[in-house]
């Protein structure tokens, strides 16, 4: 009976409800992609600076991301912060929040491997042909940075958007939670719903991520001489 | 390890909400619900750990053994592991622990929430650390392979005291990294009916209302497993390092 099974997705409007549901986590993925590579680069400039006080708060930052899952991330927010404040927060909100602040600490440390791993006399040839300290960043760091941190960032985006399949968990109708209402429909006419959906949506994450993480592989190839 | 061990302080410092502060109306944390919810999250905590633990334990060997293919380019398994790594490093857990859990049972391939999870964490981490191990098989010198070659030894041989040894030690770092990422990614199988650390704080937050001491207590108990987690793998990371000298 799997011939019928498949059918489920074409019936109606399901195909339809599925991409809103994708278009809704691929904006929430994107907003937080954008937020946090703003605030990342920001991040890393402060990481590279020779203050201690600013590399331990930059360093602490990181590491309060990277012990604690993100799915615990979101509770606290969604859950916790909420109550403290005594405000209301919608889970697309939320989302945005923490992954945008997740990005930024890692995307913070991304940016700092790239400026740490540039050659010192970059640096001092720029000082010495009088460049400000914004020309410096400007017209030598920032344009070869950019490069040894493509890669990564690249990687991080994909990580991010398989990421925001956790927003079911708080409440928000993305695309995972589409499915469950489809299944819910037609579980009693068609058994195999659960089957189909869910290797629909297993299909779509892997149609976004994969060109994403071959660019990057093949960026990393590209740049690596 | 400074930074880790002041993260701990400032959850608790978090935890603490902004009206403490002020020294105005204080919001009690009630140690009671604390003290009576603890057996719970005590159990909690060794689910999360026993499937980390199966699922580290999975991966690494699931990894060796595709890394190992790989670097063979043995027929046919290559293609296979190659479809392998990509499918499961560009989807989500959830997505991939929804089509174990929900979706195979359909086609009558049924599997109990333990095992269901601990193949999910197995199936995204073995990827993971096949990547890892492959990196550092390309990082052991085609001297060494070559000498090794040289002296007599099969491949077998060559695999077991040669190539591996050292391209362990280059990898510790990567699978330390990999082995904390799959211990945090058991936050996600509670999706499926697990009984673990987010699970019961789900349950706890619903059934009492009590919402900061639940997540208190969640992210408490994550310090508590990730802290020595990540400590005995740094000092596993500088005890493995031999192979990096002399390159």
């Amino acid at each position: 009976m799997q011939n019928l099974g498949i059918n489920v997705l074409f019936e109606g409007t399901t195909l339809q409800r599925l991409f809103e549901g994708l278009m809704m986590t691929a904006g929430i993925a994107f907003l937080s992609i954008i937020i946090g590579s703003f605030l990342g680069v920001g991040m890393g400039l402060l990481r590279t600076s020779k203050s201690k006080v600013v590399q331990f708060i930059c360093r602490f930052y990181l590491e309060v991301f990277r012990i604690i899952p993100i799915l615990v991330w979101l509770f606290i927010v969604y859950f916790g912060v909420t109550n403290a404040l005594d405000i209301h927060l919608d889970g697309e909100i939320v989302a945005v929040i923490v992954f945008s602040l997740w990005g930024a600490a890692e995307m913070g440390d991304i940016v700092r491997g790239a400026l740490e791993s540039l050659p010192k006399h970059q640096i001092e040839s720029g000082k010495a042909i009088g460049l400000s300290f914004w020309g410096l960043y400007r017209y030598v760091l920032i344009p070869q940075a950019v490069r040894r941190m493509l890669p990564g960032a690249i990687n991080l985006s994909t990580r991010m958007v398989k990421t925001t399949s956790l927003v079911v968990m708080i409440g928000v109708i993305d695309v995972v939670k589409v499915g469950q209402q489809i299944i819910e429909r037609s579980v009693i006419k068609v058994p195999t719903a659960s089957f189909w959906v869910y290797g629909l949506i297993f299909i779509l994450y892997f149609i976004i991520c994969y060109p994403l993480s071959t660019l990057s592989k093949k960026l990393e190839a590209k740049w690596e001489n | 390890m400074v930074y880790k061990l002041l993260s701990f302080g400032f959850f608790i410092f978090l935890i603490f909400p902004e009206k403490n502060l002020d020294g105005g109306e204080c919001m009690d944390i009630n140690w009671q619900f604390i003290i009576s919810t603890l057996p719970l999250y005590q159990k909690a905590a060794w689910i999360t750990i026993k499937l980390g633990f199966w699922g580290t334990l999975l991966s690494v060997i699931i990894g060796l053994v595709c890394s190992i293919i790989l670097y063979f380019r043995i027929k046919v398994l290559k293609e296979l592991v190659e479809i392998y790594v990509e499918l499961s490093r560009n989807t989500p857990l959830l997505i991939q622990l929804f089509f174990l859990y929900f979706g195979l049972t359909k086609l009558g391939i049924t599997m109990s929430e333990t095992t269901c999870a601990i193949t999910g964490l197995a199936f995204l981490g073995g990827s993971y650390m096949s990547e890892a191990f492959r990196s550092g098989i390309e990082a052991v010198s085609k001297t060494q392979i070559e000498s090794g070659l040289s002296i007599g030894l099969s491949q077998t041989q060559l695999i077991r005291y040669v190539i591996l040894p050292q391209a362990f030690a280059v990898t510790m770092p990567s699978l330390a990294a990999n082995c904390i990422f799959l211990f945090k990614e058991t936050s996600i199988v509670g999706a499926i009916a697990i009984a673990e650390l987010m699970h019961v704080t789900q349950d706890v937050i619903g059934m009492y209302y009590q919402t900061f001491e639940s997540l208190f207590m969640l992210v408490v108990a994550y310090l508590i497993i990730i802290l020595p987690l990540s400590f005995l793998l740094s000092w596993l990371e500088r005890k493995v390092r031999y192979a990096e000298f002399g390159n």
